[in-house]
């Protein structure tokens, strides 16, 4: 049967090229693979090469010939004892999707929105304290207890019971199969612990701290992310990426930084940066039983810090359930991790002078609790946000757009993003002080917005 | 084309020898229709075709057994046609339709199978070599005796990871089979002018790796290659490194002007090294099949493909509900 050559499409974005030359005459015999023509395209010039078999029964397009449509017909090909004019057309079809276009969801918000207010454990709990580098550890053990699936991977995690000493103990109790340590590279055990939660199994991925896992990062976005997305939900990457985030004291530029704006971004990832160690413990278990990857920030400044841990067996948090510290009036101060120091201490010393702030913990960044912020400022009809990362495009960045878009009409006053200073971090202390925020700029930015 | 006639004694029986004349074909058709299809604009964006290659994956499928893990990169329509992947599914991922192995969310450098053990299509050269290791770390960990194919190009050969994921894999014996697929061009530069060393395996020896050069166009080397490695990791020995030297005959992707190579060298390969007609030869030679058999066994692939083609062209596109679907899976604790 005689069928029509189409001009080819022969790059993702070619809409129409030149016929620069033919190397095929009227009947030529062609087989699969021989070259027939050049095409140009406006990258560059391109062999077109013949798919089927037959004899070039009419040229319709001549060399030299600008312009050339894709998918128009070039040429005829017929099979031995055949005419060009047995040709059937071959349809063309259309590149272009055929779907409609999503409508756009409609933003306007809801009056009051519903925000859990369940507190985190009853009251009544026997309550103890415990520091949040215990807190990791038990929430750690509980889940590798639990599950066998579950190990633990990292630098220095086994035999030197961790570099902050996070693993206390867990080689003792796990043994070196399920607490292990790697080498120094980064890339190559987080894509080995990728490809092993593909597997079926749930490892934690200890980073020493997060700013070496810059090294890591395709495989933690592209690689653990997307896979749910890519393989139309088939397989995905259930696991845990931990360790210390942002600034620690006097160690730099390069072991400075906060990633929580970074990864907060990607669809695939939930990201948990807890402050206090009850939420260290809860959000952990919560995330080592998440089946998608989980990006957790600790701080090593909180690390020995102790806070009321319920006497709970199994105690967990629920990602996407912000905890209301402090209830307040006048302002909305949201922070999460370590922030909340500053943000904590602010409302202590804004209570003096009779102001009243809300403080609000995030705890999980990505699922990202909005409600109980929208809520809160739908009362006090001012915010700031708290955090040690940088300005530009940073997590109060965007929370300052949530607001505006859903709340604008509650707002009497521009929300105030408390940051880091816009500079890589020095080691000078003074300097490291001044790049870091600090509880004085909170208290500034309230009343600021409170007109005090 | 001419066929190269071999008459070469071999140890195989001629079922198995027609079946990979047929596993090697159906690549070939397939990889052609789908080229034939992106000029139609049935498939967009980026598509890396396998033509050429087809021994490599049809050699090392030929011992694989139940539960064996695959991984590779974006030049992966062939390894998932071997590997028992529908290709229906398949060309309906590639068109962007809905009954594609991702509903259409992939594209052709992004199917996996969980059924298969088919870990994707990366389109991050060399990601998959950590992956792949960590496949092979899992099934230590649950103590079964499988192994991971990681295959990866002579261009991924460079990429620091590899070396990463070697020294793991070498420091905690995980059964992992590194393919270096080196069909010779990375892209559009060559191996001479992107690697210092020649053969690309011996780089394992630095991490105690044991591997070999293998004929990348014999597919019974290429099985024999397969099976001692097979045999090493599965019995607990470690990882192995098998360099398959092989050819593509197209370009990297359907936009390579190809300038780097010459139309004689690519036409010398396929005239005087091709794969599927070495196969061919062997089965006519050794009067395991007929012209008419193979004929039979020809007709049966195009229809195949064929039917492939339809099947993609008149499956849905994907409804836009899906945009929102399987970004995370639901946590059930």
């Amino acid at each position: 049967m005689a069928t029509e050559i189409l001009m080819p499409a022969l790059s993702p974005t070619m809409e129409e090229g030149t016929l620069a030359k033919w190397l095929v005459k009227e009947g030529d015999t062609v087989s699969s693979g021989d070259i027939m023509a050049e095409i140009e395209t406006d990258k560059a010039t391109m062999e077109f090469e013949a798919v089927d078999e037959g004899i070039i029964g009419k040229i319709l397009i001549a060399e030299g010939s600008e312009g050339v449509k894709v998918n128009t017909a070039i040429a005829i090909l017929i099979e031995e004892g055949e005419s060009v004019d047995d040709v059937t057309p071959t349809a063309a079809v259309a590149a272009e999707p055929t779907s409609a276009p999503a409508p756009v969801a409609a933003t306007a918000a809801p009056a009051a929105p519903q925000v859990d207010l369940t507190p985190d454990w009853p009251e009544g709990t026997a309550i103890k304290q415990q520091s949040v580098r215990e807190a990791l550890r038990d929430a750690m053990s509980e889940e590798m207890r639990r599950d066998e699936n579950v190990y633990l991977m990292g630098e220095e995690v086994a035999e030197y019971q961790g570099a902050y000493k996070i693993s206390q103990g867990l080689l003792d109790e796990f043994g070196a199969k399920r607490v292990i340590d790697t080498p120094i590279t980064e890339h190559g055990f987080a894509g080995i612990a990728v490809g092993s939660a593909m597997a079926g199994l749930r490892p934690i991925v200890e980073f020493m701290t997060f700013n070496f896992a810059m090294q890591a990062i395709d495989q933690i976005i592209n690689s653990a992310a997307k896979t749910r997305y890519m393989s139309g939900g088939q397989m995905g990457a259930p696991m845990v990426f931990r360790g210390p985030n942002g600034a620690a004291a006097r160690v730099g530029a390069q072991h400075s930084q906060d990633y929580a704006a970074w990864y907060m971004q990607i669809p695939g990832l939930k990201v948990a940066m807890p402050y206090s160690a009850s939420d260290a413990k809860g959000l952990l278990k919560t995330a080592i039983r998440d089946p998608n990857p989980v990006i957790f920030l600790e701080n090593e400044m909180l690390y020995g810090h102790s806070f009321d841990m319920p006497e709970i067996d199994d105690y967990t948090v629920p990602f996407g359930k912000a905890r209301i510290w402090r209830e307040g009036t006048d302002v909305s101060i949201v922070s999460f991790g370590i922030g909340m120091q500053y943000a904590l201490e602010a409302a202590d010393k804004l209570a003096e002078d009779g102001i009243s702030a809300e403080v609000i913990d995030l705890r999980t960044l990505r699922p990202m609790d909005t409600a109980t912020i929208i809520k809160s400022v739908m009362k006090t009809n001012r915010c700031v946000t708290v955090e040690e990362g940088w300005p530009q495009g940073s997590v109060g960045s965007y929370i300052s757009s949530v607001i505006m878009q859903e709340a604008f009409d509650y707002l009497d006053a521009p929300v105030i993003n408390c940051t880091g200073k816009d500079v890589p971090m020095p080691y000078a202390a003074n300097l490291e002080k001044l790049a870091l925020v600090t509880t004085d700029e909170v208290i500034a930015a309230v009343k600021q917005v409170t007109y005090r | 084309m001419a066929t190269r006639k071999s008459t070469k004694k071999t140890n195989v029986s001629a079922d198995e020898l027609k079946l990979y004349y047929r596993e090697m074909l159906l690549i070939r058709r397939f990889e052609e229709k789908a080229g034939q299809l992106y000029g139609m604009g049935v498939i967009g964006g980026f598509c890396h075709l396998y033509i050429g290659q087809e021994a490599v994956v049809v050699g090392l499928e030929a011992n694989s057994k139940e539960g064996d893990k695959r991984i590779t990169s974006y030049r992966d329509h062939g390894h998932m046609l071997a590997c028992g992947m529908d290709p229906n599914g398949v060309m309906a991922e590639l068109a962007g339709r809905f009954d594609g192995y991702s509903a259409g969310k992939g594209g052709s450098m992004h199917m996996f199978s969980e059924e298969k053990n088919f870990y994707g299509g990366n389109g991050i050269v060399a990601a998959q070599v950590p992956l792949g290791t960590g496949l092979a770390f899992a099934d230590k960990y649950k103590g079964s005796d499988n192994v991971t194919f990681a295959y990866f190009g002579d261009g991924a050969a460079n990429q620091g990871q590899v070396y990463e994921a070697f020294n793991m894999a070498a420091l905690w014996n995980l059964p992992v089979i590194y393919v270096i697929e080196n069909n010779q061009y990375a892209m559009g530069t060559s191996q001479q002018r992107s690697t210092s060393t020649r053969d690309i395996y011996t780089r394992g020896e630095a991490f105690g790796i044991p591997g070999e050069i293998v004929d990348g166009m014999d597919v019974l080397a290429v099985r024999d290659a397969g099976e001692k490695a097979i045999k090493h990791c599965r019995s607990g020995k470690g990882p192995y490194i098998l360099e398959i030297k092989t050819y593509r005959y197209r370009g990297h992707s359907m936009s390579d002007p190809a300038k780097y190579r010459t139309r004689e060298e690519v036409q010398k390969v396929r005239e005087e090294r091709d794969p599927i007609e070495h196969v061919r030869g062997l089965l006519l030679a050794n009067k395991y099949a007929t012209e008419d058999d193979l004929k039979a066994i020809d007709k049966e692939i195009k229809g195949i493909v064929n039917e492939s083609a339809e099947f993609a062209r008149n499956s849905p596109e994907p409804d836009p509900a899906e945009l929102w679907t399987d970004i995370y899976a639901e946590a059930t604790a």
